[in-house]
């Protein structure tokens, strides 16, 4: 792992680049990388999605299936995000049990597709207290440049537009062959994105690649989505051993909402 | 503004707080530090020497953070044995810390940080921090600074100051966003920030200011500890 870490000289050479507003790619410091979106990845799951950000890849699957209700929760579906580092994306990838790397993604994505409500989760209930459907999202890196995190936010928001309702046979098991009839119930409006800033010094940037995000020192990951027609934050998670002081932290979420506005007229291009 | 919150405090008001340093002593520092019925223990074994030697650094020690909720500590009792969520918390409790800490003295070792909840009441987290950090200072780690950490909050509409459980679990109007965060105890240097909720953006800037005078009530109450050990 050693050979792979940012060598001090290329930090140093990065952090003058972004001084003076630069990055290789010619992108701006808050510019975001190209997106691409592709659907029906796998026609065995009820939803899903490949999105690029730039030379990150990420394909996200939703499968549908019946469970229990958690006691918490007897009005409402379940909600389960994971995800897998797989060691066919990254030399820097293991096989193995998740480390906190491989956790750290999915677990930010479910607060911010729970908070902002996307997913309908109360009209997901068959039998109050005793079935509800559970949405199981997973999301699997194809290919690492950074950025990983915002890229799967995207493929998930995109394969839950997908997604279809499966049927339920006579005995209320789920008929995997029957045709769907209904989408996954989504609230209207709701559209929630991931914009995870990261700080090398005094710069801020946005969709690092690989090379720049190891550079940096401090993130921090925001899921935005609107509510009553106003830019609301639903999820935070500052991460990295530097800190952030009072004025980057509110530079940055002054910066979410116009941030939020261009990747909505971006993704609605590419949505379904 | 009328206040909404279950207990009847008021929005800038915190939980009684009580912090202690030696309460383990078998650790090399030890600390308690509690909201109201928030508890959290810690202690610091170290710096010793790590093991795996492979994961050994010999530029710097590392902190190795363990957090977890006991079982008997919330109402439906947790299942001994990590989770996804003390994985995380974990993770971002040492990030919290590391800033005021020089680890560079102490190559090839570990510090490690063992920060358990026998009973929960919301604020976990920072209240674990808080306990952390004190244990850290008591173990006599070199450190710049301390770390305070308060759970910052909003129902409906209204920001409010260490969040309980009845208000994380608040349902009308907006609903509860859940907004815990650290700082270097003398500085406006952040050094954690989670969310949960629904918030907007200009009303986090309020939140931070108003989580900044907590930090420096709970930093008093961190001090007094210490100095009443020294005494």
């Amino acid at each position: 792992m050693s050979s792979m870490e940012t060598s001090n000289l290329t930090r140093e050479f990065l952090r003058k680049m972004f001084i003076d507003g630069k990055r290789f790619d010619g992108r701006s410091l808050l510019d975001m990388n190209d997106i691409k979106i592709e659907y029906k990845v796998s026609n065995k799951a009820e939803g899903s999605a490949r999105v690029k950000l730039g030379k990150t890849e990420v394909l996200v699957g939703v499968k549908l299936g019946v469970g229990e209700p958690y006691p918490d929760s007897p009005d409402a579906g379940n909600l389960i995000v994971s995800g897998d580092l797989l060691p066919l994306a990254s030399p820097r990838f293991e096989s193995g049990p998740p480390g906190f790397a491989g956790i750290e993604t999915p677990r930010l994505i479910d607060r911010m597709i729970r908070e902002s409500e996307m997913i309908d989760l109360k009209k997901l209930v068959i039998k109050e207290g005793e079935k509800v459907w559970a949405v199981y999202i997973d999301i699997y890196p194809i290919n690492d440049d950074g950025s990983l995190t915002d890229a799967s936010a995207i493929a998930v928001v995109a394969a839950l537009k997908d997604a279809m309702l499966p049927v339920l046979d006579k005995e209320g098991k789920v008929d995997y062959e029957a045709k769907p009839k209904e989408k996954l119930p989504l609230t209207k409006g709701v559209l929630p994105f991931s914009f995870t800033f990261y700080k090398l010094r005094d710069s801020i940037l946005l969709h690092p690649t690989r090379e720049e995000e190891e550079a940096c020192e401090a993130k921090i990951t925001f899921g935005a989505s609107e509510y009553n027609g106003k830019i609301v934050i639903n999820s935070c998670q500052k991460g990295w051993e530097k800190t952030l002081s009072l004025e980057e932290i509110n530079k940055i979420v002054e910066l979410i909402p116009d941030k939020y506005y261009e990747m909505e007229k971006k993704l609605n291009k590419l949505f379904k | 503004m009328t206040t909404k919150r279950p207990s009847g405090r008021k929005a800038s008001e915190m939980r009684e707080m009580i912090a202690k340093v030696g309460v383990v002593p078998n650790a090399d520092g030890s600390a308690i530090f509690g909201f109201g019925n928030t508890i959290a223990i810690a202690a610091v074994y170290g710096p010793r020497q790590l093991h795996p030697q492979h994961m050994q650094d010999p530029s710097t020690g590392i902190l190795r953070v363990n957090y977890d909720l006991l079982s008997f500590s919330v109402s439906d009792r947790k299942k001994p044995g990590p989770s996804r969520r003390s994985q995380e918390i974990s993770k971002v409790i040492g990030w919290a810390l590391l800033p005021v800490l020089d680890l560079k003295e102490f190559p090839n070792t570990v510090i490690d940080v063992q920060v358990y909840i026998p009973q929960a009441d919301a604020s976990t987290r920072v209240a674990a921090i808080n306990a952390a950090a004190l244990a850290l200072a008591h173990a006599g780690i070199p450190m710049k600074d301390l770390v305070s950490a308060v759970s910052m909050g909003k129902i409906d509409k209204e920001l409010i100051v260490d969040v309980d459980k009845d208000e994380e679990d608040y349902e009308e109007g907006e609903g509860a966003t859940d907004f815990p965060i650290a700082k270097i105890s003398n500085s406006d240097e952040f050094t954690l920030l989670q969310l949960d909720g629904k918030i907007q953006p200009e009303l986090i800037k309020e939140a931070l200011l108003m989580g900044k005078e907590a930090c420096d009530k709970i930093y008093d109450v961190q001090k007094k500890a210490l100095k009443e050990f020294v005494k």
